[in-house]
């Protein structure tokens, strides 16, 4: 590198530095520009809305067959909790109670959420590993077993989001404004 | 200036004891500190094996170079500790060992960990992070891009929400400091300020709301307001000067000053920008606190002011009447700590704490003050205020505002009580 250039890349360095501790601006651009399509299959969001939910369906009597063999172990027979949370309560009760449940029925917000986090997070043993239709079996068959549905109602991309939990409305947000 | 104790200075400033926090301006000033029962340096060896003044070790050529260093093997006892789920072992935490550390930084071997379901093994070189959603151009960068862009450094502590969860328990939980405190840990963490990304993808006015998402196996995720990521987060790449450890988000964490643990998100892989909040389990089911009321409080990212007497502490013993240095932590998520008092007869007088610099916005402090412990039983406890005039609240009072099925952000003052023979306990009073 000539004298003349090393003294040019050092005044790139500093005037960028300036800058930057003034107004965090200049800074290399160096992410690579992606299609929304291609955005599209890194996107594992689920929006209370149903956005983001894929096509699929099932209905509590299958979701039970999984549920009792790849959930059962960790979450109790009927999902009523073991070494894992409880996730169905039937009880009826308040929230007001001093050991109120928090299981799916009585305190989760969104029904959407569910197969959420069934399929980023469940089985914790293989991840991810359950179809579309399978997430929406074990799905329904939470849903029914707290008593949010029927034990016939199918699950699917439509009807999810339309299930409103008996907590909707139950959270106050206390960092920011709805 | 004398290091003779004179009677002034033995003038307690407040009930129990507790002497004037300038004694610490006394130079070669010795106070005590309490022991951890039952380790070396509390008791040591009735019979020495060396020659004190001239040791075995002084007469021989030392260990050769290391190329990463690890403690002396007669610290080996300072360790995290581990809670998980016994089926299955990659859901759980580990506790820093608070009690056993000094200064404001924690090792990082033993900053806390909280993992949903274990510690990926992530490959740099195959891991990318993609910006999308309501941006003009989605990007994706690879971990070494983004070495190559400025940084900036902060020490910050990060607590987890349910830290010190063990508060909400009817009878108070006997374990040392750091196994009920310790999801608390405090890192010098380096990387790229957000804002700068953001800005590169251009953020479409409509939004609000951030949706950032880890690679591990739980492909852990939360919503997080937009305007405070791009006041203060970074995307970091180091931790104490050197690449983030894989427990703690190796190859990139999500650093937000004054957030609660689960939002720094670890092995982060994803940022959407959204009109909404997506509702995820961990910020749904989890990390919410439900009240008396049958409501809960949901979006509680800041960490409230809080503070906690490291010695003396649980399982500790103190030896016998003397002058002690009582010493602690202090730290809130909403800037400075203004002021730690200390009490030692149960709460009925306090008096300031010294607190050494540097004080840093949404950093631990370290507070002392100098104690005449007459050897009868008592109280300690300690208390914070922060820059925004918030008072850290007696247990009594959090109780009594949130119930106990609340869970997340426990932060109220902790008692220890010290008996006549100078074992201390963790008490409610």
């Amino acid at each position: 590198m000539s004298t003349r250039n090393a003294c040019a890349v050092f005044a790139i360095l500093f005037s960028a530095n300036a800058a930057f501790a003034a107004s965090a601006h200049p800074a290399p651009r160096l992410g690579t520009p992606m299609t929304a399509e291609d955005a599209t299959k890194w996107d594992l969001s689920i929006f209370p809305d149903g956005r983001g939910l894929p096509p699929g369906k099932g209905v509590a009597k299958d979701g039970k067959v999984i549920f009792d063999t790849q959930c059962a172990s960790c979450h109790g027979d009927g999902g009523r909790g073991a070494t894992a949370e409880e996730l169905v309560s039937i009880e009826p009760q308040s929230l007001k109670e001093e050991a109120a449940s928090k299981a799916i029925g009585p305190y989760w917000p969104y029904a959407t959420t569910v197969f959420d986090f069934i399929r980023r997070s469940m089985p914790a043993g293989a991840p991810g590993s359950l179809s579309a239709d399978e997430l929406y079996a074990v799905t329904a068959y939470l849903l029914a077993a707290n008593k949010v549905i029927g034990d016939t109602d199918e699950m699917n991309a439509k009807s999810l989001p339309a299930v409103k939990m008996p907590n909707r409305d139950g959270f106050e947000w206390v960092g920011v404004k709805k | 200036m004398t290091t003779e104790l004179t009677s002034d200075d033995l003038q307690p400033v407040a009930g129990g004891g507790l002497l004037h926090r300038r004694l610490f301006l006394k130079s070669g000033l010795v106070l005590a500190t309490a022991g951890a029962a039952g380790h070396a340096a509390a008791e040591p060896p009735a019979k020495l094996s060396e020659d004190l003044a001239s040791p075995s070790w002084m007469h021989a050529p030392g260990a050769p170079f290391t190329p990463y260093g690890k403690p002396s093997k007669h610290e080996a006892r300072v360790m995290r500790s581990i809670g998980a789920n016994k089926d299955l072992p990659t859901n759980g935490v580990s506790w820093t060992p608070l009690e056993e550390l000094e200064g404001i930084i924690t090792p990082s071997g033993l900053h806390f960990e909280r993992h949903h379901n274990g510690v990926p093994e992530i490959d740099p070189a195959q891991h990318r992070l993609v910006i999308h959603g309501l941006v003009k151009q989605p990007l994706m960068f690879t971990v070494n891009s983004l070495l190559r862009y400025p940084m900036q450094s902060h020490l910050i502590f990060i607590e987890c929400g349910g830290n010190s969860n063990a508060g909400w328990h009817e009878e108070p939980i006997q374990r040392p400091l750091g196994g009920f405190h310790g999801l608390v840990s405090c890192s010098e963490w380096t990387g790229v300020p957000l804002a700068i990304l953001f800005d590169q993808a251009g953020i479409d006015p409509k939004a609000t709301w951030v949706i950032a998402e880890g690679a591990d196996g739980a492909v852990m995720n939360v919503s997080l307001p937009l305007k405070k990521l791009m006041d203060d987060a970074i995307v970091a790449l180091y931790q104490n000067g050197e690449r983030i450890r894989p427990e703690n988000g190796y190859p990139l964490r999500l650093v937000i000053p004054g957030f609660e643990g689960v939002t720094n998100v670890k092995w982060l892989r994803r940022l959407q920008l959204t009109t909404e909040p997506v509702m995820a389990r961990n910020e749904t089911a989890k990390y919410t606190e439900l009240l008396p009321s049958g409501k809960a409080r949901q979006f509680t990212f800041e960490i409230e002011a809080k503070s906690l007497i490291t010695s003396p502490s649980a399982g500790q013993k103190m030896f016998g009447p003397n002058i002690y240095e009582i010493k602690g932590l202090a730290w809130t998520g909403r800037g400075k700590v203004a002021k730690v008092e200390v009490s030692a007869d149960g709460g009925q007088s306090w008096a300031e704490a010294a607190l050494q610099e540097p004080v840093l916005s949404r950093c631990f402090t370290r507070f002392r003050m100098p104690w005449n412990w007459d050897g009868k039983p008592t109280v300690l406890k300690s208390r914070a205020t922060d820059e925004t005039g918030y008072v850290q609240p007696e247990r009594e009072m959090l109780v009594k505002e949130r119930g106990r099925n609340g869970y997340f952000h426990y932060n109220a003052i902790l008692s220890w009580g010290i008996d006549e023979d100078g074992a201390i306990s963790h008490v409610y009073a």
